[in-house]
């Protein structure tokens, strides 16, 4: 099982470390560094080392590393889902997942690891379970500590902790109450030189927050389920009733949490709602080269899309580039040469390009490679992949909740081969 | 003021470590700390300044350790917790605060939780290094465990078992007796985890007190989170102890985890499933019953329940007939989860992979229309796409190739070094594994090479070499362009492949002797690879272009017997160099001997071990594709697993095969994996890196003779298998089935003798080790009861002794008359077996009388397949009568002594065979060790080819050839410690299978 915790910044200083077990020594995060160095990128640093004692479980999140010390066999899935676990507490607690954010909290991120796990074993992990047993930090709250003397840490046994629902915890209560659900899907796909899909699919999830008091019983049910065949739950669902309704059936875990992710990869029905048409070239045996993007819209389903923004890793030899939009900013950095076009939004009058000329480094070789480009956009009031909820009911309890849905569709990896 | 509490803590915090030390000491408090302490400004030893100094010293960080131990014995509260909250603070950031340990420890006794769980924090670091201060904890252990309240019970076990240190843990036991038994769940289930912490800390002491026993009564718990709980701690007691039966999994308990498993939370779940999978159902309705409760877990939203999920799935499946519907729809259901897991994080997407790697192999059909998921995104990292590429390659067929190819063509013009060179020599792959997308795939290439970028081409033509061994005679017309690229290539790999290529087929390349001469310049610069690869190119293209090459072939050989150190190369100088010498004839033969094909895959990872592996999913031993017992720590009692063997379905009754190769055979092709594990190793001599030396000279001390010469041979001819085995044991028939080409024993008859000749003293070694004991001769057994014969009674034996075989006959005259006249006469049989000269008994057999008679025997009699097949009918006639017995011989007498498998030819044969001519035996109650068995089976003519080594198990790798040229080839598993041993037979004529088990089994035992 897990047997310490370290985090680790950019720059490489381990600057918390916790043991659920016997100390490990500092030392052993040598092996880390030297993995990162042999990486390069910080993305790239492998999530499992080896070392001739233990074994380093790593997970690279929010510019920091956490680092795991394992000596035993042990699931590095379960591992890494445990890591990943700490940072959305941290998240959830602090705001952000952030160096300094944990610095300034030292001491609640120390109780916070204690409470998780107990001897490597997941303790509590739910954030309902671990708000009752220590009180996220709020100026308000060590104001009023420091008056009446009480502290941040609960002094009953959290009630979720035990029950079949872990997931909520008991008198919950609310002025007004409310259950709102965000479908949100992102569009992966690969597009390649002249245009046509090579890859593409659909990740959807179904962000819930919902603030309902006491115990509600709620039934959401979609105009479509058919097209989720392939989906991960939160524990609170009911997988009876969805295999022979297809009706999510749950109580909910009291605030923000993700209710389903589900995945649509029937290329058929994965709309590509943006085309590029893109000319780059370099020349050979000289220090220019031409570049040459335009992006319209395609399938969109007569929604705008917008937020676009096209980045591209240009090739080493870019010493930089002469380029002029007919909408929007570029920026070019010459360091890392990746070339940045916020667009915004598409009117279909008249399509956005960016045209112009790309220095060389004189002398080197034409580049062999052409980039890749990366592009992000957003549609909202729309779920790509059709998906409708149909209507949400409550059980259980009285009163009449306020409910609400929106759809959002996102690029997701949307990479464009020229 | 107010706001400082949470806010400017970390400010505050000593920064430089190693001005703790001398704070350490004046820690006792009364003497002042300034004398004491040789850092200060020297005006710190002038009494006249004593005090402004202790001032400004408590004015420095230096101070802070005085300053909180201070607060921390302050009256106030508050203070009190801010003080320990600076020292938890310090702490989490490495530094030394264990010299505050009274204070600190002072402040346990306090009705505030958060003071009292700093406190704790602070204990279980620290109390490790203060061991007797530790102990003025324990009272208030024991005071909290009976308090009212659950969280305070279940925190003060929690802490006590965190605290390592031999002298409390026995003050814990009680406290510990009564949580374990608590009546609140939580308390219970905190407790079953400190039974893991004690257990660690002190083994006996845990076993002493019956903790073990109540742990296991949790395991029927009523509440789930308990269960889950309980059963965590098992299994990690479990794997410090493997042979305790901790975990013994019956029906009832499992029907409480599988309710638990609905239940508990996600972690619990993992323990629980990790646990379900190593319950061995009783059949297959019970397995069946198991998956439909797991599959829900399949959607789960944690990825490490989803794999686990699989695992169970993927080792139940085992046990379900295929006919079944419910088995197609659960080979449906893994198929999206497993998919799932690649849209997650990179950390998880990782090691998801590697476990697809593995299920992709065992069960290609539950992920064959997902191919493109694999697809690789530019922005991955590395160690994703290296992966994805793998499973890519893994999933090719013909149906999905277009695709596959387009896409490694893109990936080839990356940027990433490492990543476009797995990816052209996957387009290599696809060529060697689609036969129908093998011109595309050359075509890819040499567009590839086109480019000029240097390691594009180098790994192009690496696998070039490949495919043409693939498809001979096909693709040879890119020669030009391979050689047009000559220049550029600099690592050793690629210049070996081209070395080869132009001596495989000087012939057809007008400037070969000119191309090798350029690389014969730098001869002893290259590495050892290249050197090997230009000696024997050179002779090949001596052999093929003799009158203008032959100066060359002089200096090579020249270059590499007298110039060099290295054994390797000398040895496979001095060969060609006596071949050429004595018999150029032989030597064509030999040098130029057609290749045997490559095999399709040769990274599969081997059945066995992957069968061990897919019991791993989800584990580290799935990361690294190695058995745990490989590479975890110590190894301490790891068990080795297995997939059930199949039961209920027909499949096992049809075949003898018991083992537990899932697919069925024409899916999976048994494979024998190449380059880097297995016997790659030993074949890969040339093609590994320039340390090929060692491992030759760590081979076997028993078969030492055999085994340098061997190895070397090999390495001479490993990588083309062209030549003959090293190990030829001096019999007339070396040439023979030595030779790669088949069919075996096409060998002109005028080869062997001139070779035998010539390299007789080289083989000199080799050719003794292999007959020096002869066979096995079982005693002697009485055939024909004198009752039976009138009065004749025959015993006898077989045996085989440098290469002949013979009947050893016992004749005894039990009847009153003389017995003269005597002649024999063999029925035909499956053999071929007949007297090779006639009876001769000299002098009529008197009564009483016995006479011993060797009776030489030849395979060359009339052949009729007999039932048994070692049956032998044979008739004995004498003065009185003619008289008919039958016999079974043992089958190793017709093991013939060139029966050793050249390596190459052993992977490619093995691979040939299909699967159903596997069969599969037990030899029980063998006490030997693997040499001993090598060496014992050598002797009865069961060559030993490779041996290796798995979790402490050996695998001896062997062959034999029966006088009738039927190769037969054996994997058999030892154990050490078990008595044991596991035999796989592959033969392409099975019905001689069983009885070749026999004759292990007699040679193994006697």
């Amino acid at each position: 099982m897990i047997h310490s915790l370290f985090l680790i910044n950019c720059s490489g200083d381990i600057f918390l470390e916790k043991h659920w077990k016997s100390v490990v020594s500092q030392s052993v995060c040598d092996y880390f560094f030297e993995a990162q160095e042999k990486a390069a990128d910080v993305e790239n640093v492998p999530p499992v080392i080896s070392t001739p004692h233990h074994y380093l479980i790593s997970i690279y999140r929010d510019k920091l590393f956490f680092v795991s010390v394992i000596q035993t066999e042990v699931p590095p899935l379960f591992v890494i889902e445990f890591l990943h676990r700490v940072a959305d507490t941290f998240q959830d607690y602090f705001g952000e997942c952030s160096e300094a954010a944990i610095k300034d909290n030292v001491v609640i991120v120390y109780e916070l690891l204690e409470e998780m796990l107990d001897n490597g074993f997941p303790l509590a992990t739910e954030s309902n379970i671990l708000k009752e047993l220590i009180k996220p930090p709020t100026i308000l709250r060590s104001v009023v500590n420091s008056i009446t003397g009480s502290s941040n840490v609960g002094d009953t046994l959290p009630t979720g902790q035990l029950s079949n629902i872990p997931w909520r915890r008991a008198g919950v209560k609310y002025t007004n109450n409310e259950a709102y659900f965000d479908v949100i899907e992102e569009i992966d796909a690969i597009i390649d030189k002249s245009g046509s899909t090579v890859f593409a699919e659909i990740q959807g999830v179904i962000d819930a927050c919902i603030k309902l008091s006491g115990m509600p019983d709620l039934s959401l049910s979609f105009m479509n389920p058919r097209l989720l065949d392939d989906v991960s739950f939160h524990p609170c669902i009911r997988f009876k009733r969805w295999e022979s309704e297809r009706v999510l059936s749950f109580i909910p875990p009291d605030g923000n949490f993700r209710l389903i992710s589900y995945r649509v990869s029937s290329q058929n029905l994965v709309a590509i709602p943006v085309y590029v048409k893109h000319n780059i070239s370099f020349k050979e045996n000289s220090s220019c080269g031409r570049f040459d993007i335009t992006i319209g819209p395609k399938q969109n389903m007569g929604k705008t899309v917008e937020g676009i923004t096209v980045t591209v890793h240009m090739p080493k030899v870019v010493l930089n580039m002469n380029l002029t939009p007919t909408q929007g900013s570029y920026t070019f950095d010459p360091v890392t040469k990746v070339l940045t076009w916020d667009i915004g939004k598409i009117t279909p009058q008249k399509l956005p390009s960016l045209k112009g000329l790309v220095n060389l480094q004189s002398g080197a070789p034409k580049p062999e490679e052409n980039p890749s480009l990366n592009i992000q956009f957003k549609i909202q009031q729309l779920a790509i992949s059709g998906l409708k909820v149909n209507r949400l009911d409550m059980y259980g309890e009285k009163y009449k909740p306020f409910k609400g849905v929106k759809y959002i569709t996102k690029a997701g990896k949307f990479q464009v081969r020229t | 003021m107010l706001f400082s509490l949470e806010q400017e803590l970390p400010p505050v915090l000593p920064h430089r470590a190693e001005e703790k030390a001398p704070l350490l000491k004046p820690c006792d408090g009364t003497s002042p700390p300034s004398v004491l302490n040789p850092s200060l400004p020297s005006s710190a030893t002038n009494p006249g300044t004593n005090m402004t100094d202790s001032k400004y010293f408590t004015t420095t960080k230096k101070g802070e350790i005085f300053e909180l131990k201070a607060e921390l014995n302050s009256d106030k509260k508050e203070k009190k917790k801010e003080a320990v909250k600076k020292v938890i603070a310090s702490m989490t950031v490495g530094k030394d605060v264990s010299a505050l340990f009274p204070d600190v420890v002072n402040c346990m006794q306090t009705d505030n939780l958060e003071l009292k769980k700093l406190v704790y924090l602070y204990l279980m670091n620290y109390a490790k290094s203060q061991p007797d201060m530790a102990i003025m904890a324990v009272n208030t252990f024991v005071k909290d465990c009976e308090d009212p309240n659950p969280l305070i019970r279940a925190l003060a076990v929690r802490t006590m078992g965190c605290i390592r240190v031999d002298k409390i843990t026995e003050y814990l036991c009680e406290p510990l007796r009564k949580c374990l038994k608590d009546e609140d769940p939580y308390v219970r289930k905190t407790a079953a985890v400190c039974v893991a912490k004690l257990h660690d800390i002190n083994a006996q002491l845990v076993e002493d007190q019956g903790f073990l026993d109540t742990l296991k009564d949790l395991i029927s718990d009523s509440n789930p989170m308990v269960v889950a709980n309980a059963v965590a701690a098992l299994s990690e007691i479990a794997e410090s102890h493997p042979s305790s039966n901790l975990l013994d999994l019956n029906p009832q308990s499992i029907n409480k985890l599988l309710t638990a498993l609905n239940e508990c939370t996600e972690w619990g779940q993992i323990f629980i499933l990790d646990c379900l999978a190593n319950y061995m159902p009783k059949d297959d309705r019970e397995a069946q019953s198991i998956c439909e409760r797991v599959t829900p877990r399949l959607s789960h939203a944690n990825s490490a329940v989803v794999l686990s999920a699989v695992k169970v799935l993927m080792k139940f499946m085992e046990m379900l007939s295929k006919d079944l519907d419910y088995y197609s729809t659960l080979l449906k259901k893994l198929a999206p989860p497993l998919v799932t897991l690649l849209s997650a994080e990179p950390e998880l997407q990782y090691v998801a992979l590697r476990n697809i790697n593995l299920i992709v192999q065992k069960r290609p059909e539950i992920l064959k229309h997902e191919m493109k998921v694999f697809f690789v995104k530019y922005n991955d990292p590395i160690y994703v796409k290296l992966e994805k590429l793998d499973i890519m390659i893994r999933l090719a067929s013909q149906a999905n190739i277009a695709q596959v190819l387009a896409e490694l063509k893109e990936y080839a013009t990356e940027v990433d070094v490492d990543f476009v060179r797995k990816a052209v020599r996957a387009i290599g792959r696809c060529a060697i594994k689609v036969e129908q997308s093998a011109e595309r795939c050359v075509s890819t290439l040499l567009d590839l090479i086109q480019t000029k970028v240097n390691y594009v081409v180098q790994e192009a033509i690496v696998v070039i070499k490949d495919i043409f061994r693939k498809y001979p005679n096909k693709y040879e017309s890119v020669i030009a362009t391979l050689c047009e690229n000559l220049d550029s290539l600099d690592e050793p790999e690629a210049r070996a492949a081209m070395i080869w290529i132009v001596g495989e087929y000087a012939e057809r390349i007008d400037n070969a002797d000119e191309l090798l001469e350029s690389f014969l310049e730098g001869f002893h610069d290259e590495s050892t690879q290249v050197q090997l690869q230009l000696l024997t190119a050179i002779v090949k293209l001596f052999l093929k272009k003799p009158t203008e090459t032959q100066e060359l072939v002089q200096q090579v050989l020249s270059l590499a017997t007298q110039d060099s150190d290295n054994p390797d190369l000398r040895d496979r100088g001095y060969i060609y160099w006596r071949l050429l010498s004595t018999d150029p004839v032989a030597a064509k033969e030999v040098v130029l001997a057609e290749k045997p094909l490559i095999s399709e895959e040769t990274d599969l990872i081997e059945p066995t071990l992957l069968d061990e592996l897919i019991c791993y999913i989800g584990t580290l031993a799935s990361v690294y594709h190695k058995p745990p017992s490989a590479f975890v720590e110590g190894s301490r009692g790891v068990v080795h697993k297995s997939l059930p063997p199949r039961t209920g379905s027909s499949e096992s009754a049809e075949s003898p095969e018991t083992a537990p190769t899932g697919a069925p055979p024409s899916e999976q092709p048994a494979v024998i994996p190449a380059q880097g594990d297995l016997l790659g190793d030993l074949l890969n001599l040339d093609l590994g890196p320039p340390v090929s030396g060692p491992p030759l000279t760590t081979a076997p001390v028993q078969m030492g003779a055999v085994d340098l010469l061997g190895g070397g041979l090999d390495s001479l001819m490993g990588d083309e298998s062209e030549g003959p085995r090293g190990d030829v044991s001096g019999s007339p028939a070396m040439g023979g089935a030595n030779f790669a080409a088949p069919p075996a024993g096409t060998m002109p008859a005028n080869l062997g003798a001139p070779l035998g000749g010539g390299l007789g003293d080289l083989f000199d070694l080799a050719g003794g080790v292999g007959t020096l004991s002869g066979s096995y001769v079982a005693p002697k057994a009485v055939w024909l009861p004198a009752m039976k014969a009138k009065g004749l009674e025959i015993s006898g034996t077989f045996s085989r002794q440098v290469g002949s075989i013979s009947m050893d006959l016992l004749l005894t005259n039990k009847a009153l008359q003389v017995m003269s006249d005597f002649a024999i006469q063999f029925n035909r049989n499956s053999f071929g077996l007949a007297p090779a000269a006639p009876l001769q008994v000299h002098a009529p057999l008197s009564p009483n009388q016995t006479v011993e008679i060797s009776l030489p025997l030849n395979t060359v009699g009339s052949v009729m397949k007999m039932d048994p097949l070692n049956n032998l009918q044979v008739a004995v006639k004498n003065n009185i009568d003619v008289f008919y017995f039958s016999t079974l011989y043992p089958l190793h007498i017709l093991f013939v002594e060139d029966g050793k498998m050249e390596r190459q030819m052993f992977l490619a044969t093995w691979k040939d065979i299909p699967n159903e001519n596997e069969a599969q035996f037990q030899i029980k109650d063998c006490p030997l060790n693997a040499e001993a068995v090598s060496s014992k089976l050598q002797g009865s003519n069961i060559f030993t080819i490779a041996k290796r080594n798995v979790e402490g198990q050996d695998m001896l790798y062997q062959s034999l050839k029966l006088t009738n040229g039927i190769w037969v080839l054996a994997e058999l598993r030892v154990q050490p410690g078990n008595p044991t041993f596991t035999l796989s037979l592959k033969c392409r004529a099975p019905e001689v299978s069983q009885h070749v088990y026999q004759a292990y089994e007699t040679i193994l035992k006697n």
